[in-house]
């Protein structure tokens, strides 16, 4: 049997549905610390995108961010602050790990999408007479949404992937079988749980490309030749 | 420039070298395998001495190469590779001639399950075990092997001297140890079977001494030579069943050399009991000294060189 076959063969036997290191509980409880740390990420990340966004002040700093911060070692961040914080507070290290993980990418979708508004568009609405917290939430919040709903799908990735260092610590999840199964040397065991983990991945990939999609505010699903159409005449006879 | 042609290509190239990495998934069940040619390695009578990823397992590997070299060989010294899956094949062509193993997880990771557990039948276990290259030469008394350990004041207040005593407990009792110990035929399965004790299982790994220290955990799975059996008040409980695989510290050597070094390493192996190992250990945690400046202590102190 070669090894896909071992693997998929492991991931159907009885023993991985009952007892504490059942599967469903193991997904279970990798969603729950994905969820956590990406709620809390977004918390922090996506208000102050937003107001980097609008105000344009502090780039450098979101660029810096979203940029370098993204590459932390995150197994060897979590072991320093497990270290650090003690064996009493496992999951709040574990968390800060994923939280610090998942901010560079919510930050980056948060302000990219404020920035990415035409400003003839923000100059329009204040043109009407809109005060700054309606155009933000009228027009640069529904128009910044689908490059938003980008960072949280970016985030959520690389936290669902990380989340796999999480049983190095006990904290359960889909990393379990891998961290079990290499010393024991259980290799369908090994690739059995990396293979649930990238379907996970992929499974909330598609779903969250749906979401973007869906996220583009009606008005903008217009087919741009219209529009184009619409302009140009307009443009060209205006009084000089 | 790209071009349709080109894309179209770059394409296809990826697309073939994906399908590559995939089907090279579908082939032998363990990918770790050791590769089936064998070379002699060592230039001419140089013997090299290596040693694992483990500091421990370091300060075994210089008492060996410096008591060789005392006895007249040149000794090149390969230290802290890594774990098994990086130095055994290493061990089993012959580039490296003498290594510190131990008698029980060597077992373990040439067969796939082992019945034996006392040390004299692990040892014979091995012995018939080993590839045709290899030799076991005589086992010490020192072992890096699984414990259920608990705090000194623990076992006072519950009077527990053996792991059945766990069992007089009514408290919920949780062994913590690393990630494989769950699945291990000594693990808390097990106990359960040959000694009646109920214990959750939590895997507390890299942190385990502190998760005990701390009161997280009320059993610990703590190695014999851990440097804590001398520094903190902690204790391990019996195993009268031989339930837990001994794993005793043993010099693997290539065949060939086998008989040259043996009076060298079987007088090593004599002197070196469970207590000596944990001194030594300690040496390295605590006093922060060197293996090269502890080995050569050790065998000045027994006598050796």
């Amino acid at each position: 049997m070669n090894l896909f076959a071992e693997a998929i063969a492991w991931m159907l036997a009885p023993e991985q549905w009952t007892g504490n290191y059942a599967l469903p509980k193991l997904l279970a409880e990798h969603l729950a610390l994905t969820a956590l740390s990406v709620l809390i990420a977004a918390a922090i990340a996506i208000p102050l995108g937003w107001l980097i966004g609008h105000t344009g002040k502090g780039r450098e700093i979101a660029v810096a961010v979203s940029g370098a911060a993204r590459a932390i070692p995150a197994f060897g961040l979590m072991v320093l602050l497990v270290l650090l914080l003690g064996v009493l507070h496992v999951p709040e290290a574990a968390v800060t790990t994923f939280v610090l993980l998942a901010i560079p990418s919510l930050l980056a979708g948060a302000y990219t999408g404020l920035e990415a508004i035409d400003r003839r568009v923000i100059d329009a609405a204040r043109a009407m007479g809109m005060t700054e917290w309606q155009i933000f939430f009228k027009v640069e919040l529904p128009l910044g949404l689908p490059l938003l709903v980008g960072g949280i799908r970016s985030a959520l990735l690389q936290v669902i992937a990380t989340v796999t260092i999480a049983a190095y610590v006990n904290l359960g999840g889909l990393g379990w079988p891998i961290i079990q199964g290499i010393p024991l040397r259980r290799f369908d065991q090994v690739l059995g749980g990396a293979i649930i983990v990238a379907v996970l991945a992929l499974l909330v990939d598609l779903l969250l490309a749906a979401a973007q999609h869906a996220a583009v505010p009606a008005g903008l699903r217009a087919p741009r030749a219209v529009h184009r159409r619409a302009i140009a005449p307009v443009a060209a006879s205006a009084p000089a | 420039m790209f071009t349709a042609r080109g894309k179209r290509t770059s394409f296809a190239v990826g697309l073939v070298a994906a399908a590559a990495l995939a089907l090279s998934a579908c082939s032998s069940s363990n990918p770790l395998d050791t590769p089936s040619e064998s070379s002699s390695g060592g230039g001419g009578d140089t013997i090299v001495v290596g040693s694992q990823g483990y500091y421990s397992n370091e300060i075994i590997a210089e008492i060996y190469a410096q008591a060789l070299e005392n006895a007249g060989f040149t000794v090149e010294k390969k230290l802290n590779i890594g774990q098994r899956d990086a130095y055994m094949p290493e061990v089993e062509s012959g580039d490296i001639n003498v290594f510190p193993e131990y008698t029980g997880s060597l077992l373990e990771y040439l067969t796939d399950g082992t019945d034996v557990t006392s040390p004299d039948d692990v040892y014979a276990a091995l012995k018939d075990a080993l590839p045709d290259g290899l030799t076991a030469l005589d086992y010490a008394e020192a072992s890096d092997q699984d414990t259920y350990t608990v705090l000194k004041s623990f076992a006072e207040e519950h009077d527990l001297k053996t792991i059945a005593d766990l069992a007089t407990l009514t408290t919920p009792l949780t062994v913590g140890a690393a990630p494989e110990f769950e699945q291990r035929p000594y693990g808390p399965a097990k106990a359960k079977e040959i000694y009646g004790v109920d214990l959750a299982f939590s895997a507390t790994g890299q942190t385990t001494l502190e998760s005990l220290l701390a009161g997280q955990i009320q059993v610990a799975d703590i190695y014999t030579a851990d440097p804590a059996f001398q520094t903190e008040d902690i204790v391990a409980l019996e195993d009268p069943k031989n339930m837990i695989l001994a794993s005793n510290v043993v010099p693997i050597v290539s065949s060939d050399i086998a008989d040259d070094v043996s009076d060298v390493l079987n007088a090593i192996s004599a002197k070196l009991t469970a207590e000596e190992l944990v001194a030594l250990n300690v040496q390295s945690t605590v006093d922060q000294k060197s293996s090269a400046d502890i080995a050569k202590a050790w065998l000045k102190e027994q006598g050796l060189v």
